[in-house]
């Protein structure tokens, strides 16, 4: 326990973080047209962002050992199928969820 | 004010039961080394960003150096650079609380103003603000909730956070009936699943984005790039 060095690391996270959110805006925010390949980076990453983010939630599933990830393989294919279905993201989630800890905590 | 949090509110439940079980973890860890609620607020309140906060706490642990605490958050959050260029358009015009959008741009706020149109009835700026803030409140009142009374929590939550997956396995969905052209979405998956093949499971988000970015671009002209806007 040491506050200075606390408060010494919140501050270095905070300023690395906020610079590299602000950083976009500051180079290219400057209230004309924007460059058009910025302006189209901006509408075709948001899919693909996506996509890698829901990789991201995955990236320590060990398909080889254990229990193969399968919960949340199988869990992540129920919501994808229930959405492409009902498109209803509460009903998606919440029973995707639950499944997964039911699955999760009886250590099937 | 009232008809706000109603329309906006549904919307960040998956994000409010993925901030709050993962702030529970974060309040937890952080007091499980010497550190009270007042510094898992302060933490949430100014860094807010969860990853770079759990790093925190092995890097306080250990007690790294400020140099490494700088650099691990700038790999950490790279990717926050990508998120500012989608939003350049959206929040013109939001006023002074552009700075406290820019601020609060984690990656689920991202996902939900990226994956959703704004409601009815609701201007664009207050519905990015409401978002905004409400998905922050969640995670600092997590993470004080965590650190104040982690351990005495009466049921096993244990997979709560699989929300968080579930949200982004859903808004995958979105994007995928919301725009006619499938190339960035499948060649996001292929692509950050090359990644994590090569790079492992620490150091493949930077890579990612970056090709896929350059990938993005080089198509430009021929990726015939339109929304369906269903």
């Amino acid at each position: 326990m040491n506050d200075q060095y606390i408060i010494m690391v919140t501050a270095v996270m905070a300023v690395v973080t906020m610079l590299l959110r602000f950083l976009p805006f500051i180079l290219f925010d400057h209230g004309e047209q924007l460059p058009g390949w910025i302006s189209y980076l901006g509408k075709v990453l948001p899919p693909a962002i996506m996509s890698m983010l829901l990789v991201y939630c995955l990236r320590n599933i060990n398909l080889a050992e254990g229990n193969h990830g399968f919960p949340e393989l199988i869990c992540v294919g129920i919501a994808m199928l229930m959405h492409c279905w009902k498109r209803n993201t509460l009903l998606s989630i919440s029973v995707s969820t639950l499944l997964y800890m039911i699955i999760i905590q009886s250590g099937i | 004010m009232k008809r706000i949090i109603r329309q906006v509110f549904p919307q960040t439940i998956p994000v409010m039961a993925g901030y709050i079980s993962l702030g529970i973890a974060f309040g937890l860890l952080l007091q499980s080394i010497g550190y009270g609620p007042v510094w898992a607020f302060l933490m949430s309140l100014f860094i807010y960003a969860g990853s770079a906060q759990f790093l925190a706490v092995e890097l306080l642990a250990a007690g790294a150096t400020l140099v490494h605490v700088a650099l691990l958050t700038f790999l950490l959050n790279f990717r926050h650079l990508f998120y500012g260029l989608s939003m350049i358009e959206k929040y013109r015009g939001t006023g002074v609380r552009k700075i406290y959008l820019i601020f609060g741009l984690t990656d689920e706020t991202y996902a939900v103003l990226t994956g959703y149109k704004t409601p009815e009835g609701l201007s664009d700026q207050n519905y990015y603000f409401a978002v905004t803030l409400m998905n922050q409140l969640y995670w600092v009142f997590g993470s004080v909730i965590g650190s104040v009374a982690g351990g005495i929590i009466p049921f096993d939550t244990t997979g709560i956070d699989f929300a968080m997956t579930a949200l982004f396995a859903v808004l995958v969905v979105e994007q995928w009936k919301t725009h006619k052209n499938h190339i960035p979405a499948i060649s996001g998956f292929a692509i950050t699943v090359a990644s994590l093949y090569i790079f492992g499971a620490d150091r493949f988000l930077i890579p990612a984005l970056i090709v896929m970015s350059v990938m993005l671009l080089c198509m430009k002209g021929t990726l015939h790039w339109e929304e369906t806007h269903e």
